[in-house]
């Protein structure tokens, strides 16, 4: 017996077959959707915005990765997942170098700065957003396109008064209907608005409406996040509560004249919320490890993002509602351990 | 109650090699390597010298200490050598009784047959004679039976449970031992039972062995042992995921089954206690699958302690391809050799052959903190957290992440995607948690 080629391991001696490559194409396959939503509302630019975001980023963690001289992992379907969603997180009517920023930054500060995959302590797709949020504000919020055949608030009609997405129809609905120096004849218009805004939530779902490349469509995402779910690669807890906490939360806090005056689906349904849920707070490597952990990440989530739609200075509130929750992530961990067998169950 | 516990994995479960093939005796070795130490505890004391002839059951090697098993010949012959020999659990060699045989079986007459009066043995006889008959626990942790019997004081066992799970992918000894000796293993199981004095005995089987529990379920009529169907996860037959299954306790951290009033016994471990009570004879061979996607002829043999692996895989045919690894076990606990020379033990549950494709390793990729290892690991820890602490020789976070609960069932290091070898960072991980709780209590 030729003695020298046995191999002397320690057990286990036999290794499941999905490796972390096959989990991020996977997810590359489960954004499909929304992108193929994307590009038959806003045309072609859809297409190679996102073709421009994944190229970017993989170059730069490449070229990261080259100056740094450790293995070149771009192609591990990582990198494409940040690029993917830098494009999926702008306006569709955004410069194309904007994306390409996005994507850079967003591997470059987000990621290899912190020693690549799994050492980032952000979602490297949202730190690329809020870069550009921060850099430029007006191209952020205004360069939308309006879905084919469709308006940008889903309803008809308004779009001439106010060429805004519905969270943003919302938010001046909601100033002027609390203004007290507002006429009466601008109240009842706002609120027109409003309740036209929240009729349209069938047209919200479906994703015929105004907003950033890969976020219109609910349906389409939550097709993704159901097969991620299926596969075992995306746990549920997170955006069920995100997701569940937004619908609740946004009814009592979230309306235009007062609490409980909130429409739940029209919150669920628009902005960025279903990317978010399913696609960001998800993401393994900066959300919690702890099962309870998740719930509690998707409930801090849901309370941020609708804080922010209400209070905050910008009508949607998704991205910088995962970015402070992901800051979060170690404490929650350290506070959610799991009950090791054999120790006390609680209230024994 | 549930059939199982939280967590666990599934593993292909490849039994489909050698669940049909029947136990078939492999002819006794003409040279015999019995290893003096087959068992937790101190190794064995050697009797015989280079020269003497032994009988087949005869005691070559006495316990050393109570926490010790006796040493049996498997043969009858002389004892060409005592000697080193490589041991397939140290994985160096080890003090080893070589004894050529004769090919006459001839018999040492050293314990009682209680023939069909096995009933009425009496608890201490049982315990004497588990020690006379080497009897250690045959699962593949090795512990010595008799000292396993004789509880501390104070410590009450209600329920003995046995362990047919065969959860480890590839085995199928247990399987076919319950197919074709039930009767020896209840009885087994009533002699446990009795020597407790517990009241709950049952005998617990993976649901993929379905003719295994109709078997079992018809032999067990009329004697109050109850068969418990468990589901098909590993690992399902691990001490503490077995009870917790059945009677839904927990063993407490740190401490033993009969902390928590139970106690498990490997299916051939009971029968190789009734062997011992009523035939008087002692734990000298055993069932092993000799398995493996690259053996010719995968089989279950009734193999003499002290036969070596090499024999045992030219007798299934030889290997189809170079061999790359040999396994004593099965492939998420057992042992990769050093070597085809080693010698069948008393814990010898499986000998596993895998070729080059099975052997392949993906690189060590970082965390991505998916947490599948957390999600599954049947202590409820956090294995990515304390290979981590290992990795970077933190012995206190170690500890307090329950470095040492962990169970080594490898689940954590089978599911990782980034393929990083996490049960070995854990090891080292106890070792450093164990060396500096010792530094502590001699300071």
């Amino acid at each position: 017996m030729p003695e020298n080629k046995l191999i002397v391991s320690s057990s286990p001696h036999v290794r499941s077959g999905v490796a972390t490559p096959a989990i991020m194409w996977n997810v590359v396959l489960a954004l499909l959707p929304a992108w193929i939503v994307g590009i038959y509302y806003f045309g072609p630019r859809a297409i190679w915005l996102t073709l421009i975001g994944i190229v970017a980023a993989a170059a730069t963690e490449a070229i990261i990765q080259k100056i740094r001289k450790v293995p070149v992992t771009a192609m591990d379907g990582s990198a494409v997942i940040t690029g993917m969603l830098v494009a999926f997180n702008v306006p569709p009517g955004v410069p194309w170098w904007m994306v390409v920023i996005g994507s850079a930054v967003g591997i470059a500060i987000g990621k290899q700065v912190f020693g690549g995959l799994g050492h980032n302590p952000l979602n490297p797709a949202l730190v690329g957003r809020a870069f550009l949020m921060a850099s430029w504000p007006v191209q952020m919020t205004t360069e939308w396109i309006l879905p084919r055949g469709g308006s940008l608030s889903g309803a008809t009609g308004l779009d001439a008064v106010t060429g805004a997405t519905p969270l943003t129809v919302l938010k001046l609905a909601r100033s002027t209907i609390l203004d007290p120096a507002s006429s009466i004849e601008q109240v009842e218009s706002a609120t027109a608005s409003v309740q036209a805004i929240y009729a349209a939530w069938p047209q919200q779902l479906i994703g015929n409406i105004g907003g950033c490349i890969g976020e219109i469509s609910a349906i389409a995402i939550l097709l993704g996040g159901i097969y991620l779910i299926i596969r075992g690669f995306c746990d549920w807890r997170t955006p069920i509560t995100y997701i569940a906490g937004v619908a609740l939360l946004g009814w009592i806090f979230g309306g235009e004249s007062g609490f409980f005056t909130g429409h739940a689906l029209f919150q669920i349904f628009t902005g960025g919320l279903f990317l978010g849920a399913f696609f960001m707070a998800t993401d393994m490597v900066t959300t919690p490890i702890t099962k309870k952990g998740r719930w509690i990440f998707g409930i801090g989530c849901a309370v941020l993002t609708v804080f922010i739609r209400r209070w905050g200075g910008y009508p949607e509130g998704v991205s910088y509602s995962i970015l402070i929750m992901n800051i979060f992530t170690p404490i929650i961990d350290r506070h959610t351990k799991p009950r090791i067998f054999g120790t006390k169950k609680a209230g024994q | 109650m549930a059939d199982t516990f939280s967590g666990g994995i599934h593993p292909p479960e490849e039994k489909r090699y050698s669940s049909d093939a029947p136990i078939e005796t492999l002819p006794a070795p003409e040279v015999a390597f019995i290893p003096l130490s087959q068992h937790i505890g101190a190794p064995a004391q050697p009797t015989v010298k280079k020269g003497d002839r032994v009988l087949m059951g005869q005691t070559i090697g006495e316990p050393a200490g109570f926490v010790s098993a006796a040493i049996h010949s498997s043969v009858s012959g002389k004892v060409k050598d005592v000697a080193l020999h490589m041991h397939p659990v140290t994985g160096k060699p080890e003090p080893t009784v070589i004894i050529e045989n004769d090919g006459l079986d001839e018999r040492a007459e050293e314990l009682t047959a209680h023939g069909e009066s096995w009933q009425v043995v009496e608890p201490d006889e049982i315990r004497k004679i588990a020690a006379n008959a080497g009897i250690v626990g045959m699962g593949g942790a090795t512990f010595p039976t008799h000292v396993k019997l004789s509880p501390p004081k104070g410590k009450i066992i209600d329920t003995v449970l046995l362990n047919g799970a065969e959860c480890e992918p590839y085995l199928t000894a247990d399987h076919r031992l319950m197919l074709e000796f039930p009767d020896d293993i209840v009885r087994g199981h009533l002699l446990i039972g009795k020597t407790l004095g517990a009241g709950r005995l049952g005998i617990c089987i993976e649901k993929n062995k379905p003719d295994a529990i109709e078997v079992l379920q018809k032999r067990v009529e009329g004697t109050g042992i109850k068969v418990h169907p468990l589901a098909v996860k590993y690992p399902q037959g691990a001490e503490k995921q077995m009870i917790v299954a059945v009677t839904g306790r927990e063993v407490p951290s740190g401490g033993l089954p009969f902390d928590c009033g139970c106690y498990v016994q490997n299916v051939g471990t009971a029968k190789a206690l009734y062997d011992a009570v009523s035939k008087g004879v002692p734990l000298i061979e055993r069932v092993v699958t000799v398995s493996g996607p690259i053996l010719k002829e995968p089989a279950n043999l009734m193999v003499r302690v002290g036969t070596r692996y090499s024999e045992l895989i030219e007798a299934c045919g030889g290997a189809i391809e170079d061999i790359y690894k040999i396994i004593s076990g099965g492939p998420m606990m057992g042992l990769a050799q050093f070597s085809d020379e080693v010698p069948v033990t008393k814990g010898t549950s499986g000998v596993l052959l895998f070729g080059a494709e099975d052997v392949e390793v993906r690189p060590e990729l970082a965390c991505i903190n998916c947490a599948k290892c957390v999600d599954i690991c049947p202590a409820f820890l956090m294995p990515t957290r304390i290979a981590q602490c290992a990795e970077y020789e933190n012995v206190e976070m170690a500890e307090k992440f329950g470095a040492l609960d962990c169970i080594e069932c490898g689940s954590c290091a089978f599911i990782c995607p980034s393929d990083r070898k996490l049960l070995h960072y854990i090891r080292r991980a106890k070792a450093l948690v164990r060396a500096e709780i010792a530094r502590r209590s001699q300071s």
